[in-house]
């Protein structure tokens, strides 16, 4: 199969287990799946469809079992945990928790992301921060600890670090289950703006159907097995 | 420069950080403390070395300590005299002998250093003095910092009377005093000539000593004299040491080859092995408690590599900052001990540096125990 240069995830009669001998059980179902680049990707679907499982497979944290699975054209198939390690610095990741640094504050959690890519000195790092930021509308809570920052700031936060190093691909679990319905909108809305500005590629996994209206397209997960594949209507 | 990880880890819970430093510094200061009263009573047992006045020693080859020393014929020791560069040799004698307590009239064994009183062998205070008195047949001279079951005999000899007793059944007087001390070996020492020393000992061979002094002329090499005598008295029966040697191989015997150096040994590592278990603690339940913190980091890319180095190097700080304390503290608990047991227990830069090693070691191995840990952060968990 060839990777054509505007297909970011390319995913085809991907299964996979769980468990060993007769408690083995099967979670995905023959996924096929592209995304192309710039898209923004709702993922929904009731607990334990296997959604989650399918996103830490795309973010190579998980190791793939069988079928195809190409993520920023690397088959993730087979593949050894250096080369997974080196695809998870080219992808944003933002968690249902936000799983800041509490000993660090808004401004070094975002560096920690830009340090993984060893090319800017410490003064560039900290100015290219601080622009993000303020890109999420933090500007004043630069210095602040995640212990002093509301829910939606720390997501916002974490917005900022998972898009800080420009990857062209962001996954998101949940990013607003944590939050009241502002905030919620406000954070969807930040990371729809962003990705368009830089070019990624978003997938959401979300039970909020109120999100739902920022996807180009909408994927339902039931039982492991993609069910529907469908645009959503222009709202 | 990069975000310190590890220090921001550390210094952004004070509490944890407060009682990591306590529990670092507790620790060293335990095996300060043990390695403290260890060295002072080793350097107790090496007292009477440290008074001899030669540049090289000549001992048995059997002989592990100067307190149970093996003898050798003192033709050994003359046979090298006319070696080019030596001054003069003299033999000194050791033996234990009942000293009866004048007043009770019970005996102790007491130490006797018989010495040849032309030389000034042992620079005591007191010795040199009355260095013309044990020429005087069955005249010795006492170590007022004897035990005091020996009697008052340095009360008495300062009253001005006349102090007689027997040791090994021959009357002797106390021709004067000189301060030497206890140790291990020794409740009390008593010094004399070499002639009344084998008048107290009737039976020893005056041709079997316990050791030999070598002094050396002036500004001749002694590590050459030592080298050429080490090489000709090779697969001899006698050894032959400098200074440094002598107290080395003194020391080596009460380290080894008694209960001594192995209980403040045993105490060193449990102090040791405590601090393995505060250190331990303390990274083990920081690495718990950032489990999803450094999932997330692993999440973003960051390779173990990385997560362990922030690990050991939170040890690596705390062993620092642990130990910097625990040096000032121990110097004040030094003084306090040195004031009430009269041992000469000081800091030495032989024991900071050891316990700082000790300190790393200890940190790094908790380290070690505590990485473990991180390898269950897993980032598939943290979606």
């Amino acid at each position: 199969m060839k990777h054509q240069k505007n297909e970011v995830i390319v995913i085809r009669n991907l299964s996979h287990f769980f468990g060993e001998g007769i408690l083995r059980k099967q979670i995905l179902f023959n996924i096929n799946l592209t995304l192309k680049s710039g898209e923004i990707v709702i993922m929904k679907g009731p607990s334990g469809s296997g959604k989650t499982t399918l996103l830490t497979l795309i973010g190579a944290l998980r190791s793939p079992q069988s079928g195809s699975l190409q993520v920023l054209g690397q088959e993730l198939v087979g593949t050894n945990r250096r080369k997974m390690v080196k695809i998870r610095r080219q992808i944003g990741y933002i968690f249902q928790g936000h799983n800041l640094l509490e000993c660090l504050t808004a401004r070094q959690n975002v560096q920690m992301s830009i340090e993984l890519h060893n090319n800017l000195s410490s003064e560039e790092a900290k100015q290219k921060s601080i622009a993000m930021l303020e890109a999420v509308g933090l500007g004043d809570r630069v210095e602040y600890y995640p212990h002093n920052l509301s829910g939606g700031e720390k997501q916002r936060v974490a917005i900022a670090r998972a898009l800080v190093s420009h990857p062209q691909l962001v996954l998101a679990d949940e990013p607003t289950a944590a939050l009241d319905s502002k905030s919620g909108r406000d954070v969807v809305e930040i990371m729809q703006r962003l990705a368009k500005e830089l070019g990624s590629t978003i997938l959401i996994v979300t039970h909020d159907n109120r999100i739902l209206d920022i996807a180009d397209r909408i994927l339902e997960m039931e039982d492991g097995r993609l069910r529907v594949n469908h645009i959503p209507k222009a709202s | 420069m990069k975000i310190p990880l590890s220090w921001l880890q550390l210094s952004h819970e004070k509490v944890r950080l407060f009682v990591a430093i306590a529990g670092i510094t507790f620790a060293d200061v335990l095996m300060f403390m043990q390695l403290g009263f260890r060295d002072a009573l080793f350097d107790s047992s090496t007292k009477m070395h440290k008074t001899l006045e030669g540049d090289l020693f000549m001992l048995s080859s059997q002989s592990d300590s100067t307190a149970f020393s093996s003898r050798f014929s003192r033709r050994r020791l003359y046979g090298i005299a006319g070696i080019k560069g030596i001054e003069y040799v003299t033999p000194i004698y050791i033996g234990s002998a009942d000293w009866k307590n004048p007043e009770l009239g019970n005996t102790r064994r007491i130490f006797v250093y018989g010495i040849n009183p032309l030389y000034s062998t042992l620079k005591l205070p007191g010795v040199e003095q009355n260095i013309e008195k044990i020429k005087f047949p069955d005249v010795v001279l006492f170590d007022r910092l004897s035990r005091l079951d020996f009697g008052p005999i340095a009360q008495n000899y300062q009253q001005g009377k006349t102090v007689v007793t027997e040791v090994s059944g021959r009357k002797i007087r106390v021709g004067g005093l000189f301060s030497l001390g206890t140790s291990f070996g020794a409740d009390g020492n008593i010094i004399t000539s070499d002639i009344n020393f084998l008048r107290l000992f009737p039976n020893r061979d005056p041709g079997l000593i316990d050791m030999g002094i070598i002094k050396l002329e002036p500004g001749v090499d002694r590590d050459l004299i030592l080298k050429t005598l080490q090489t000709k008295l090779v697969d001899g029966d006698v050894q032959v040491f400098d200074f440094d040697g002598l107290i080395v191989h003194e020391k080596k015997y009460w380290q080894t080859r008694t209960a001594v150096g192995f209980v403040f040994t045993l105490g060193t590592i449990m102090g040791f092995i405590v601090g393995i278990v505060i250190v331990y603690q303390i990274l083990y339940t920081d690495v718990a408690d950032h489990l999803p913190e450094y999932a997330t980091l692993k999440a973003m890319g960051y390779t173990d590599l990385y997560l362990l180095g922030v690990v050991f190097q939170e040890a690596i700080i705390l062993a620092i900052i642990g130990y910097l304390p625990s040096v000032s503290l121990t110097m004040l608990l030094y003084f306090g001990a040195a004031n009430a047991t009269g041992l000469p227990i000081a800091m030495s830069a032989t024991k900071a540096i050891t316990v700082f090693v000790l300190t790393g070691v200890m940190c790094a191995a908790s380290g070690a125990i505590s990485v473990g840990k991180l390898r269950t952060a897993d980032p598939a968990d943290i979606f």
